[in-house]
């Protein structure tokens, strides 16, 4: 590319080569191993509180397993489907991407749902956060990972109109391919959260 | 001139890396991840709810041992975690943060596991069980 550009410009340019390419996507990787790290403080949290109760109800009288699986299966679900709108991407299929990506939202909604209604239960039978240690080291957690699954969804509904707008152009793949990495790594958090937090904490 | 040229080096390492380095997957590995994805979470939820080990360190040595197996399934097939990507950066950057994680993690439950036990002299675990 140099050979009919051997200007000023052309060494500047020449710099530039030497970047890695597609640094948005290693960078965002290392965002998400920082977030990794915030999560990785707050199960700490928990598993240092998880078992002071303070006289309440423990993890076993409150939790509702048969809601978690649901909660659960939606998650995954909506990991596969994600990873669908990824290949129709890949295919320069804007529709297909568009629907998959619509029904991911959907499923991430839906687990939210959930979390709300299993929240919103627990604070009216007057175990919010403020009722012991353990309350309190859970809703941090499983709180966090609610936001940030809520703020995955915003995002997703934002490169919806993106791709309503431009179509399947190189900056919209990019920003694509971060959510996809940002959707999966939530569910990576998730098997964490449903392991020990609920599975392990009804353990007599 | 040069935006010319600027647009033409994009336009070369989009098509070059698009195609090439980076693995979005296939039908074939998506599904093969979430069958696997199901198998490990549908395990331990039977492990729970079913009651299958009288006790609960047995139980609960298991269910750590499957989510660390899902953990890997997630990052193989769903972020396709390799050690080539972004040459090698990628890994390099999940070893360390594993690393941090786990001095974090085991530190913590150290530490604070020997301070219930040596700060509070004469308090038996049953009734730091109550403690707020």
């Amino acid at each position: 590319m140099s050979n009919h550009n051997a200007t000023a410009d052309s060494s500047r340019y020449f710099v530039r080569e030497h970047h890695p390419e597609n640094g948005t996507l290693l960078g965002f990787w290392i965002y998400l191993m920082s977030d990794c790290l915030i999560f990785a403080c707050l199960f700490a949290t928990y598993a240092v509180l998880g078992r002071n109760y303070a006289g309440g109800e423990s993890g076993a009288e409150l939790f509702d397993l048969p809601l978690v699986a649901v909660n659960t299966s939606l998650l995954l679900l909506s990991s596969i489907t994600y990873g669908f709108a990824m290949l129709e991407m890949q295919k320069k299929k804007l529709k297909p991407t568009m629907i998959w990506l619509a029904i991911t939202g959907l499923l991430g909604a839906g687990f939210i749902y959930f979390e709300l209604y299993e929240f919103v239960h627990l604070i009216h039978e007057g175990n919010g956060p403020q009722r012991s240690g353990f309350l309190t080291s859970f809703f941090a957690l499983v709180g966090t990972h609610g936001l940030h699954v809520t703020f995955g969804i915003v995002w997703l509904i934002t490169l919806l109109f993106q791709l309503k707008k431009h179509g399947l152009t190189p900056e919209n793949g990019r920003r694509l391919m971060c959510l996809s990495m940002f959707w999966h790594f939530l569910d990576v958090v998730w098997i964490g959260v449903f392991t020990f937090v609920y599975l392990m904490g009804v353990l007599p | 001139m040069s935006d010319h040229n600027h647009d033409h080096h994009d336009d070369h390492g989009h098509g070059h890396h698009g195609h090439d380095d980076h693995d979005h997957g296939s039908v074939k590995s998506y599904v093969t991840g979430f069958i696997l994805a199901v198998i490990l979470t549908a395990i331990p939820f039977w492990l729970v709810m079913g009651k299958v080990f009288d006790k609960s360190s047995t139980t609960g040595f298991v269910l750590l041992g499957l989510a660390a197996v899902q953990i890997v399934v997630h990052m193989v097939y769903f972020l396709h975690m390799n050690t080539k990507s972004e040459g090698g950066w990628n890994m390099l950057a999940t070893i360390f943060t594993v690393m941090i994680v786990v001095i974090m993690l085991s530190g913590s439950i150290w530490v604070m596991y020997h301070m219930n036990h040596n700060m509070m002299p004469g308090m038996t675990s049953g009734m730091a069980h109550d403690m707020p």
